[in-house]
């Protein structure tokens, strides 16, 4: 699920800059022609359009097993904004526990959390933005068109930068990375129990 | 919870990769290394360089962008509420005039001879006698104050009226039932709408815009409006329609534009 989604966000957010530059919310701000996807308006719509089915069969995917297998609430929740805080007082006092990578700390958490909340406030978004008047009472929930297409930029720089950090550190610690591709360590237990070997899915 | 522990990844190693990647490079971990963030920040920009070769325009990935594009048409067709209203506006946020967008510059614009022009009916149409714009202006008049929106990005507050387009079917004897309904224009621009669009009670065949008579740019003497499409979807300069059940590619639909282009 992790690399389908890579390759979704991937094809979004190219093509998304794409049909942003036919109608920037910035003055100063236009992708250049090298880092976006599609090398006409239509293509990155098609692209786009493409691309969002796969991003939202997918995500509903893994949000659906992520609270069924009860993986969100055993690795995520809770979260306390104190541990937050202390958590990233550790970090800059390079203290910070990796003993056990199964486990996230505080930080990683709220992360994780947050960027799938972005994830899913950027579908409403992009719905709204695709069928205005068909979904008109979700569109209506936001306010006028620009301010849905507003929101649903925030949403990608804020995706946008969670890869920055994410990729990095993934970059950082090349092992995590052959990790992901063969499968996690296990959580707890007995590691030569295969029936065991169930809980951590990649990193998302 | 036994299903819990029970559900196994396909692709994950019956071996675990273990704790020792924590403690291999914890050292790693807590001194982190800028020179080696910085390579990795460019392998990345490397990696996004690589879209700058386009691969839509490949014939291969063009026929299956579009064939989603196809299935997108359906999807939306599929949604589609026939009778849910777009929401309307007050007259004060009217923008005046309109904002104009072709596929050609505004000094390209050719206006029409309103004194002479007729609209000519095709298909699957009982009544085919042509109209013209004093016979139009005696029908029973509808005003919209909708958003228009552009493929493009921008919108903007409009006030347009004119004649239902379901109401002028019924006068003319078109056929319903038929699939398509297409727009001939007089700047070679063409356009089709679903007939459940055209059937819309927001759609409308207009010739006034804040209570004025279209001017040009914008289409005078008859454009269409519909609150359900994207702005490129409402035909200006509009000479002849047909009823028809065949399926023709569009002015935009043939340049890989979305043909349903649904709101």
């Amino acid at each position: 699920m992790h690399w389908i989604n890579a390759l979704a966000i991937f094809i979004m957010i190219g093509s998304g800059w794409k049909i942003y530059n036919d109608d920037v919310l910035f003055g100063w701000l236009h992708f250049p022609d090298s880092v976006v996807i599609g090398k006409w308006a239509q293509y990155g719509l098609q692209w786009h359009f493409f691309g969002m089915w796969i991003f939202v069969v997918n995500g509903l995917c893994y949000l659906t097993y992520g609270v069924a297998t009860g993986r969100f609430w055993q690795k995520l929740l809770p979260v306390w904004p104190s541990e937050v805080l202390a958590t990233v007082g550790d970090a800059l006092r390079f203290r910070l526990s990796h003993d056990d990578l199964t486990h996230y700390n505080a930080v990683q958490k709220a992360l994780y959390l947050g960027i799938m909340l972005v994830g899913v406030l950027i579908v409403i978004t992009g719905l709204s933005l695709w069928k205005p008047v068909q979904f008109s009472e979700l569109a209506d929930l936001f306010g006028s068109f620009q301010t849905i297409r507003l929101i649903h930029f925030l949403c990608m720089a804020a995706i946008v930068a969670f890869l920055l950090v994410h990729i990095s550190l993934a970059l950082l610690v090349p092992k995590s990375l052959a990790a992901m591709v063969a499968g996690g360590p296990v959580v707890g237990g007995n590691p030569s129990d295969a029936d065991a070997a169930s809980e951590i899915e990649a990193t998302p | 919870m036994p299903f819990r522990t029970r559900i196994r990844s396909i692709i994950r190693t019956r071996k675990s990769a273990g704790r020792s990647i924590a403690a291999e490079n914890r050292a790693l971990v807590e001194h982190i290394d800028r020179r080696r963030l910085l390579r990795g920040v460019v392998s990345l920009g490397t990696l996004t360089m690589l879209t700058g070769c386009d691969v839509s325009e490949n014939d291969f990935v063009q026929q299956g962008l579009r064939a989603v594009s196809s299935w997108n048409d359906g999807a939306q067709a599929t949604i589609f509420r026939p009778n849910h209203l777009a929401p309307m506006f007050d007259v004060s946020q009217v923008v005046k005039p309109p904002r104009f967008n072709a596929y050609y510059d505004i000094e390209d614009v050719k206006p029409v001879d309103g004194a002479t022009w007729k609209l000519q009916l095709n298909g699957l149409i009982d009544d085919k006698r042509p109209w013209t714009q004093a016979m139009l202006d005696q029908l029973p008049q509808q005003e919209l104050i909708i958003r228009h929106i552009c493929v493009e990005g921008w919108d903007y507050i409009g006030q347009w009226s004119g004649v239902n387009l379901r109401g002028f079917f019924r006068r003319i004897g078109a056929d319903l039932k038929a699939k398509y309904v297409n727009f001939i224009c007089a700047d070679n621009y063409t356009e089709s709408l679903d007939m459940a669009t055209a059937l819309h009670p927001q759609t409308i065949l207009a010739t006034k815009y804040a209570n004025e008579t279209i001017t040009d740019p914008f289409g005078y003497p008859l454009r269409l409006r519909t609150s359900t499409k994207l702005g490129y979807k409402n035909a200006k300069w509009i000479m002849a329609i047909e009823v028809t059940n065949q399926f023709t590619e569009t002015f935009w639909s043939k340049q890989g534009f979305n043909w349903y282009a649904g709101i």
